[in-house]
């Protein structure tokens, strides 16, 4: 609860893979918290289309240095997701976005030392992939 | 004349940064342009390329303050104790990790430093002799629910008397005087369900100061309250009202105190948090230090309205102004021999 809604960059959503056959889609999204963080205490990405929960093992991490499985962010020691920078969340999913408009949902979970739980921002939004975004894909 | 500077922290800032719609260069031009010309700086939000700041990085800083007449006075450190999953860090490299930050405070011409609230204070007892030899002032963040004598605290200042130093200390957080319940805490509960009888109940219970915990029971069960009831219930666990008048005795302690704020009146006046009886107190013990605004609002109205940071630090600065000349005037006409 600090920057929820501005989690997922609207108008970010392209497929990527081959234009005919995509492979995935990806889109930014910035962390949500006051500060930056390394990313082995980015516990987790929960990417959802309309609710529906989508594996952890596809789900990439790239802040600019190449993308991370979660698992590989989990040791990612000299790595950060700096304060209020786009990162590229990549997601495998045979087809793509599905065609039209949906709910695209993001969750993270973060390991904030000074607190007793782990923080959990949620961002939720309807999207369609931009248009020709994946022409250069 | 009082000897508080009124300054500003960039965490004030937070909601323009964070949409890129303001940089840090606006937010120092902004702080300047009130009076405020003490920087608070948080490498770890301010500084992209953190823990890997070069000379070049901190020039172009300097630079940047100097061509605005701006000054740091604290830099916000952070602790990654759980930096691995699943254990904590050994008491080693989370001295380490403190003595990279007082270094780069140094670096960076920083004399206060602000140590995170949950900071063990034998940890503290081993980074002292760092913190003399920059000399930087460790101030331990006195954050609510925390308050100036709780125990924990106490463990810091007994840390600080017995080795008689110089370099360990406070870090006041104005929002342990919560007065009175904020308003825009209790806007936002409504606009997520919670019913305007219990919301009036949980304000009337904080305006009384009953212990957090009855209130809790009697929203959550025997009312039988909501989702955003019992949390805006569960907010009074972190919302106290501590004595303002304890501030002139751990004044030796501090030398710099973030003025949180949550929402400022039309009128320049704080709803919520007593700098009405706070300023007093600091002028009346001659306290020397930076009242460095902190503007945490944005989260409490972003899901309704535009948040305008800058409108909400220049009130908080209105105010500074007025409350630090009524108290000066006050300790004035009492020294006047009658």
């Amino acid at each position: 609860m600090m920057f929820d809604k501005y989690l997922i960059e609207a108008g970010s959503v392209r497929n990527t893979g081959p234009a005919e056959a995509p492979t995935g889609f990806a889109f930014e999204a910035k962390l949500g918290y006051y500060r930056g963080l390394t990313l082995s205490m980015v516990e987790k990405l929960d990417v959802a289309i309309d609710g529906n929960l989508l594996p952890r093992e596809a789900v990439r991490f790239d802040e600019g240095r190449g993308p991370l499985t979660l698992d590989e962010m989990e040791t990612a020691y000299d790595r950060r997701w700096a304060f209020g920078a786009k990162a590229t969340i990549l997601v495998e999913h045979p087809g793509g976005f599905p065609a039209g408009e949906h709910e695209l949902s993001l969750t993270e979970q973060l390991r904030i030392s000074y607190l007793p739980f782990p923080a959990v921002n949620s961002d939720t939004k309807r999207v369609k992939l931009a248009e020709a975004a994946d022409a250069a894909a | 004349m009082s000897k508080i500077q009124r300054g500003v922290s960039l965490y004030s800032y937070q909601e323009e940064m964070f949409l890129g719609q303001m940089t840090v260069e606006d937010a120092i031009a902004h702080a300047v342009s009130l009076g405020a010309r003490g920087i608070e700086l948080l490498p770890e939000q301010n500084m992209p390329a953190f823990p890997n700041i070069d000379d070049v990085e901190i020039a172009r800083w300097q630079d940047m303050l100097a061509r605005h007449g701006a000054c740091f006075t604290c830099y916000d450190m952070f602790l990654d104790t759980k930096l691995r999953k699943g254990e904590l860090l050994s008491d080693d490299e989370q001295v380490a990790s403190i003595r990279r930050d007082l270094a780069l405070c140094n670096r960076l011409g920083i004399k206060n430093m602000r140590v995170l609230v949950f900071v063990r204070p034998d940890i503290l007892e081993r980074c002292v002799p760092y913190a003399e030899e920059l000399d930087v002032h460790m101030g331990v963040e006195v954050h609510a629910p925390w308050h100036l004598e709780h125990a924990w605290i106490l463990r810091t200042i007994e840390v600080a008397d017995r080795l008689n130093t110089r370099h360990l200390g406070i870090l006041p957080d104005m929002g342990i005087f919560m007065k009175h319940y904020p308003p825009a805490f209790r806007a936002r509960f409504e606009r997520q369900g919670a019913r305007p009888e219990i919301t009036q109940f949980i304000v009337d219970q904080h305006e009384e100061k009953v212990m957090a915990e009855y209130t809790i029971y009697e929203v959550a069960v025997k009312r039988g309250g909501n989702k955003a009831e019992i949390a805006m219930a569960e907010t009074l666990r972190h919302a106290p009202y501590a004595n303002p008048k304890r501030l002139k005795d751990y004044a030796p302690y501090f030398r710099h105190i973030q003025a949180k704020f949550y929402e400022m009146n039309e009128d320049c006046t704080d709803p919520a948090i007593a700098y009405d009886e706070v300023i007093p107190e600091l002028v009346k013990c001659g306290w020397e230090g930076t009242l460095s605004s902190e503007y945490e609002g944005n989260r409490w109205i972003q899901d309704a309205m535009e948040v305008d940071s800058r409108e909400q630090v220049r009130r908080q600065h209105v105010m500074f102004d007025r409350l630090i000349a009524q108290a000066e005037a006050a300790l004035g006409a009492e020294k006047e021999p009658a």
